[in-house]
């Protein structure tokens, strides 16, 4: 074992004309975000608000300053606001991500920063969606542990090798960036998705679960991973770096290999 | 007394969830193998055809009828060719059906869509087994050969 050399105190080189805590850089933005209300308008309109905002803030404190300061009426789902609970998934410059974890100062503020519900679902106002789509497919997966062997005393325990696994997979937040950015999924609402594909690794790759045949069984119809075409959207949209794509070929993999 | 206040969707799209066990069964599974398979076994035939039709020899310069009619007389070259017709046929149909299902959005025009196309493969592959099969390169109609320039006699 290697002696672990202690890390050195964190130091901020400050310039010397600026005195106590540095000042943050402010710049000015211009948000275009995509309003909907069904009680007002069938239709769908864009919203231009424009505002001075720090550069240490994400697209989600430009949303909160919108709507504490400037239209109360702007609907978005957040809660945790730090990339955990995964409530805040919408499409910002056209890619899948989360506000809370997207600085301003990342995306070109010379240009409008558009900001429209994550696509797919259906919209119920500004940039709340229906989830239910999406929750129904993670449900028809079984997302929870099925053993049928005699439950032991103490906890079940897993090699290193056997939980590394299905490491990655574990990493889903269930914020739907993926699945909603599946061109699939847009055109044809029955497709499981990516994110019921990635929660069903998780359980079918655990050696502590017995019920990974059912899982395949699930994901071989018509609906399932067969429908997906490799596009790469959905590794490319998730907020936790998870290889969704890799994930799906996995299992993929598993139903060839139990059928032949 | 109970009041029904209305569910808050947008009505634009209802999500229907209509999904079932019905649609079990390996044809999926079946059809996405197929795909990697006749892929590669593609490959060598395509590339082995074009090699055997520009290069050797006298290359392209030398196709006409005649070199067409004596590959086929060879069955060996009727085999090749007669699956390098039904792989690709079929792996090409297979392809566009999956590109049917992604993109329309009907029921109606998905069925639609789908019978132009497996009526088009079934007459091009049966064609074309025909014609690998029953090809003359000497026809004789009533008792007249025709002209060809490559028949004997």
């Amino acid at each position: 074992m290697t002696a672990e050399i202690a890390e050195p105190a964190s130091k901020v080189e400050l310039p010397a004309g600026v005195g106590g805590g540095g000042e943050i850089p402010t710049f000015d933005v211009h948000l275009r975000v995509r309003r909907y209300n069904p009680e007002v308008s069938e239709e769908a309109t864009w919203d231009d608000f424009h505002l001075t905002m720090y550069g240490t803030d994400r697209v989600l404190d430009a949303l909160h300053k919108v709507k504490w300061e400037t239209d109360g009426t702007l609907s978005f789902r957040r809660s945790c606001a730090h990339g955990v609970c995964g409530s805040d998934a919408m499409r910002i410059n056209g890619r899948n991500r989360l506000a809370c974890k997207t600085l301003l100062k990342d995306l070109d503020t010379s240009k409008p920063i558009t900001v429209e519900p994550i696509k797919g679902l259906p919209v119920e106002k500004d940039l709340i969606v229906d989830m239910e789509p999406f929750f129904q497919s993670y449900r028809e997966v079984m997302p929870f542990l099925i053993n049928k062997g005699h439950e032991p005393t103490r906890e079940r325990l897993q090699s290193a090798e056997d939980r590394e696994r299905f490491d990655d997979t574990t990493k889903c937040i269930l914020c739907a960036a993926c699945t909603s950015s599946c061109p699939v999924f847009w055109t044809d609402g029955q497709y499981f998705g990516p994110a019921a594909i990635v929660n069903a690794h998780r359980f079918i790759f655990d050696s502590r679960d017995d019920a990974g045949d059912m899982r395949l069984e699930i994901l071989n119809d018509k609906e399932g991973v067969w429908r997906c075409r490799t596009t790469f959207n959905c590794s490319e949209a998730c907020p936790r770096g998870i290889q969704v794509t890799q994930a799906i070929a996995e299992v993929k993999q598993a139903i060839l290999a139990r059928k032949i | 007394m109970t009041a029904t206040i209305e569910s808050p969707r947008s009505g634009r799209v209802a999500p229907q969830y209509r999904r079932n066990g019905g649609s079990r069964g390996n044809f999926e599974m079946i059809a996405w193998l197929f795909m990697r398979l006749s892929g590669v076994v593609l490959v060598v035939l395509i590339f082995g055809h074009l090699f055997v039709n520009l290069m050797v020899g006298e290359g392209i310069h030398a196709i006409d009828f005649g070199f067409v009619a004596g590959k086929w007389a060879d069955p060996f070259w009727q085999f090749w060719d007669l699956a390098m017709l039904w792989l690709a046929m079929l792996h090409g149909t297979n392809g566009v059906r999956t590109i049917i299902n992604d993109y329309a959005e009907k029921t109606g025009t998905r069925r639609w869509l789908k019978t132009v196309l497996y009526a088009a493969a079934v007459v091009i592959i049966l064609l074309g087994t025909m014609v690998i099969f029953t090809f003359n390169p000497c026809p004789v109609v009533d008792g007249v050969a025709l002209p060809g320039g490559f028949c004997p006699a």
